[in-house]
C-alpha cells in the first residue's frame, strides 16, 4: 500500500514538473518581433519567476492591456513624491507619471503610485513591477549600463547640499571635521559624501539609514550633526521638519545631480514615449501653451510646430504608437512644465525652490526640447 | 520457509522491494535537480533578457561609500568584499554579545518565574509575557528613536558612575589600552589558564574517586583569577591603561564608544530573546520530575546540591535543543539593523547591491552567510548537547 502511495506521488510530481516545463520552456528562445506576444502572455500567466517584458513596443502593450500604469514614485520627498493627508500622491515626479498616462489612454488619472525606496527601485523596475521610475534618481553611468535601464531626460538639475541645524556654528565643510552626517543608502548621495570629503581630507562618521523619513528623523533627534542629500530633497524635507527655521542649508554644492525617470532597456518606442513626454512639458512652457489655453490654442494656432504638436497637423502621435492628441491630453490634463512645476515647488508652496537652471534655455536655464517634427 | 523463497525468487525488478526503493529515490533525485535546474535557467534566461549577467567579479571593485562602525580598517577606497566582511564582522559582533547578554538574563527570568516569591516570581511572568508578544521590530524601532537617540546632546551629557557617558551620540564607556608590559601579562595569563585546567582535571579525578561532588568550575575559575591578580601585581607597569571617554568637539573620543544603533539593536535583541530564553529554561527545569528532587533530598543533599547536581544536569538536556534556535533566531532577527541604521552584513549587501545593480548576486551571497553562520552555530551546539544528554545503554 505504502509503495502504491510512493509510486503515485512520483507519478503525481512528474507530471506537475512535465506540465511546469511545457510553460515556461517556449519563453527563453524569443528574440524575433512575430512571437512576442505569446511571450507576454506566458510571462504574465506563469508566476514563478517574474520576467519584466522587454524587446521593442513590449511595455506600451502591457500597460494598455493592464488598463493603467504602473509608476514607482517616491513618498515621502514633498515637492517631487509625497503623500498627502488625504492620501493622494503629488509632487513633479508624480505629475510626470500623469502627464506619461494622460499622454497613453488619455486619462491623468489611470496612474498606480507604488512607493518604492532608494534601495529596491532598481530591481523594482528590472523585475517588471512597475513599468517607469520617476522618483528623483539621479543619471549616471552605471545606472545606464549595469543597473539595466535608460535615462529618459533631466525633468530637475539638482546638486548635493549639507544641512545643519543653525545654531551650531558650523558654516563650511570642513567645521564637520570629527562630525557625524546623516544620510540615505544606496544613493549617489552617500557615494558623493565619501568622495567630497575624502578629497577634503575631512575625516566624518557617516550615519547610514534605510530610507528619507528614518534619515531625517535622526536628524533631528541630533543623532548626527549634518544631513545631506539634493538641495531639493533639503529644502523640501526641511519643511517637514518641527522648526523649518532653525536649520539652514550650507552654501556649498557637493555634486551634479541631474533626476529623472528611467525605462528599462530594451524597449526604445517606451522610451522614445516616455521622452517626448518630458519635452512636451517643456515645449508647452516655451509656446506659452497651458491647461487653461490649450483648447484655444489648437483650434486657433497657425504655427505650424504648434499644430503638429497639438496632433491638429501630421502625425506625430501615431509615430509614437500614441493616439494623435496625446501631447494636448498631457498640456490639458496635467500643464506645462512651469505649471506642474509652480504647482509643487513655486513660490506658493512650502516646498518652494528658485527655478535656477530648471528654467527653459530662453531664460538662462537647460530646458531645452528637440523640434516636433 | 526462507529457502524456498529465496530459491524461487525470480521476481521481477519491477515488484521487487529493494530495487524499487533505490529507484524511487534516484528519481525523486533527478526530480529535485530538474526542477532546480529549470528555476535556474529561468533566472539565467531572465537575466540575459535585460543583458544582466552573473559575475562576483565586481566584489574586487572599490566600493567608493563609508561605513559608520567597522572592526577592520576600511574607508571608500576599500572593496566591495572589504565592506562585506566588515558588515559580517559587526553582525557577529552583536550576535556574540547579544547570545551572551540573552542567556545570561533569560537564565535569571527562567529561575525567577520559578520563584516563590510572589513579587519576584509576577514581574517575571510580566516581562516574558510583554516581551515574547511584541514586534522585534517595532520594538527596535522604539528602543532606537524613543531610547537612544532620546538621549541628551553631546554638549549636555549625562555622567553615570563609573565613567559612562550618555549622549545621543553613543554611550562612551572606560577601556583598557594594552600598555609595554601587555604581551608579559598574556603569557602569565596563559599560565593561568593551563594551571585552571590542571585544577579543573585533578577536581575530576578526585571526584572520581571518592564521590564526592566538589565545586570543581568554580576552583578552576578562582586559580585562574588568582594567577591574573598575582601578575596584574607583580609586573613593573600595569598591562592596561584605564581611557575614559570623554567628550571632544563634535563626538565623544577615548574609551569605547559604543553608538546608538549597537545599543539599540543589541539590547533590543538581548531583552527580547531573553524573554524566550527565559521560558525555554523554566520548561527545562520543571520538566525535572519531583520524584527526583524528593529522591535527593532523601539522600541528604541540601537545596543547593539538589540544584547543581539533580536538576540542573537532567533539565540541561532538555533546554539546549529549544536554547539553539533561540540563538540562531537572535542571529537571523540580527538582520533587523537595517531599521536602526547598523551596518550589519544585510545592511551593507544591500548598499552594495544598490550601488553596483548586483541583486541576485547579493541576494545569494548573504543567503550563503547567514546559513553558514545558523549551521556552525547549530554544530558547535549540537556537539554540546552530544557530550550532556543522557547516556543510553
Amino acid at each position: 500500500m505504502r509503495k502504491m502511495f510512493s509510486a503515485v506521488a512520483i507519478l503525481v510530481m512528474a507530471s506537475l514538473a512535465l506540465a511546469a516545463c511545457g510553460t515556461a520552456v517556449p519563453a527563453p528562445s524569443v528574440d524575433t518581433v512575430t512571437v512576442k506576444e505569446t511571450v507576454v502572455v506566458e510571462v504574465t500567466s506563469s508566476a514563478p519567476v517574474v520576467v519584466a517584458p522587454t524587446g521593442y513596443g513590449v511595455t506600451l502593450k502591457t500597460v494598455m492591456e493592464r488598463g493603467n500604469l504602473v509608476c514607482g514614485v517616491n513618498s515621502q520627498v514633498p515637492g517631487f513624491g509625497y503623500v498627502g493627508a488625504d492620501g493622494s500622491f503629488a509632487g513633479i515626479d508624480v505629475d510626470y507619471c500623469r502627464a506619461l498616462a494622460a499622454a497613453i489612454f488619455g486619462d491623468a488619472t489611470k496612474v498606480e503610485f507604488r512607493p518604492v525606496t532608494a534601495a529596491e527601485r532598481f530591481t523594482a523596475l528590472q523585475s517588471g513591477e512597475i513599468d517607469i521610475l520617476s522618483r528623483n534618481t539621479t543619471w549616471s553611468l552605471v545606472r545606464d549600463t549595469e543597473l539595466g535601464g535608460n535615462f529618459v531626460h533631466t525633468t530637475f538639475y539638482d546638486g548635493q547640499g549639507m544641512m545643519v541645524p543653525k545654531d551650531s556654528g558650523i558654516k563650511t565643510l570642513q567645521d564637520l571635521a570629527g562630525g557625524t552626517i546623516c544620510v540615505q543608502t544606496g544613493t549617489t548621495t552617500e557615494l558623493n559624501l565619501a568622495d567630497v570629503m575624502a578629497s577634503l581630507g575631512v575625516a566624518y562618521t557617516p550615519a547610514v539609514f534605510e530610507d528619507a523619513d528614518s534619515t531625517f528623523a535622526a536628524y533631528s533627534e541630533g543623532r548626527c550633526d549634518a544631513v545631506t542629500t539634493d538641495k531639493s530633497g533639503l529644502v523640501s524635507r526641511r519643511s517637514v521638519l518641527t522648526d523649518p527655521s532653525a536649520h539652514e542649508i550650507l552654501d556649498v554644492t557637493m555634486s551634479k545631480e541631474p533626476l529623472g525617470p528611467m525605462v528599462r532597456h530594451g524597449d526604445d518606442q517606451w522610451f522614445d514615449i516616455a521622452q517626448w513626454t518630458v519635452f512636451t512639458m517643456f515645449s508647452g512652457e516655451e509656446f506659452g501653451i497651458t491647461s487653461a489655453n490649450v483648447d484655444d490654442i489648437r483650434a486657433n494656432a497657425t504655427a505650424p510646430e504648434v499644430r503638429r504638436m497639438l496632433g491638429v497637423e501630421g502625425d506625430l502621435g501615431l509615430k509614437l504608437g500614441l493616439t494623435n492628441d496625446w501631447a494636448y491630453n498631457i498640456i490639458k490634463l496635467v500643464g506645462n512644465y512651469e505649471e506642474i512645476y509652480n504647482r509643487n515647488l513655486g513660490p506658493d508652496t512650502p516646498t518652494y525652490i528658485p527655478r535656477g537652471y530648471n528654467s527653459l534655455y530662453t531664460d538662462g536655464g537647460l530646458l531645452y526640447s528637440p523640434p516636433f517634427r | 520457509m526462507q529457502r524456498e523463497l529465496k530459491q524461487t525468487a525470480t521476481i521481477p525488478f519491477w515488484r521487487d522491494e529493494r530495487v524499487l526503493k533505490i529507484l524511487g529515490q534516484i528519481i525523486f533525485a533527478l526530480l529535485v535537480l530538474f526542477v532546480g535546474a529549470l528555476i535556474y535557467q529561468n533566472m539565467r534566461t531572465g537575466l540575459a533578457k535585460q543583458g544582466i549577467s552573473l559575475s562576483y567579479s565586481f566584489l574586487g571593485n572599490i566600493s567608493g561609500f563609508d561605513l559608520a562602525e567597522t572592526s577592520i580598517p576600511y574607508d571608500r577606497n576599500s572593496a566591495y568584499w572589504q565592506a562585506f566582511l566588515a558588515g559580517l564582522l559587526n553582525t557577529l559582533k552583536v550576535g556574540v554579545v547579544g547570545i551572551i547578554f540573552a542567556t545570561i538574563l533569560g537564565a535569571i527570568l527562567g529561575i525567577a518565574r520559578l520563584s516563590t516569591n510572589f513579587i519576584i516570581n509576577r514581574l517575571a511572568t510580566f516581562y516574558l509575557e510583554l516581551f515574547r508578544n511584541l514586534s522585534l521590530l517595532v520594538f527596535l524601532i522604539f528602543w532606537y528613536l524613543g531610547v537612544f537617540l532620546k538621549l541628551p546632546r553631546v554638549k549636555d551629557a549625562i555622567l553615570w558612575p563609573g565613567d559612562i557617558i550618555l549622549t545621543n551620540r553613543g554611550v562612551g564607556i572606560p577601556w583598557g589600552i594594552p600598555t609595554a608590559s601587555f604581551p608579559t601579562f598574556r603569557l602569565i595569563l596563559l599560565l593561568g589558564l593551563i594551571l585552571a585546567v590542571i585544577v579543573f582535571l585533578a577536581f575530576r579525578a578526585y571526584s572520581q574517586r571518592t564521590g564526592r561532588a566538589p565545586l570543581t568550575l568554580l576552583w578552576s575559575f578562582l586559580a585562574f583569577v588568582l594567577v591574573a591578580l598575582v601578575g596584574w601585581f607583580i609586573l613593573p607597569v600595569k598591562p592596561l591603561t584605564l581611557d575614559l571617554a570623554f567628550v571632544k568637539g563634535l563626538n565623544l573620543a577615548g574609551g569605547k564608544i559604543l553608538t546608538p544603533e549597537f545599543m539599540a539593536l543589541t539590547s533590543g535583541l538581548v531583552l527580547y530573546t531573553a524573554a524566550f530564553i527565559g521560558e525555554v529554561v523554566r520548561a527545562g527545569i520543571q520538566s525535572v520530575s519531583k520524584g527526583q528532587v524528593e529522591a535527593s533530598r532523601a539522600l541528604g543533599l541540601n537545596g543547593f546540591q539538589t540544584l547543581r547536581l539533580i536538576v540542573f544536569p537532567q533539565a540541561l538536556r532538555v533546554i539546549i535543543p529549544p536554547l539553539t534556535s533561540q540563538y540562531l533566531n537572535l542571529v537571523k532577527n540580527s538582520s533587523l539593523a537595517i531599521a536602526v541604521g547598523y551596518p550589519d552584513v544585510f545592511y551593507v549587501s544591500n548598499t552594495i547591491q544598490n550601488q553596483t545593480g548586483r541583486a541576485v548576486e547579493m541576494i545569494s551571497l548573504v543567503m550563503l552567510t547567514y546559513l553558514l553562520i545558523s549551521l556552525l552555530t547549530s554544530v558547535l551546539m549540537n556537539w554540546y548537547n552530544q557530550r550532556i544528554k543522557l547516556v543510553e545503554r
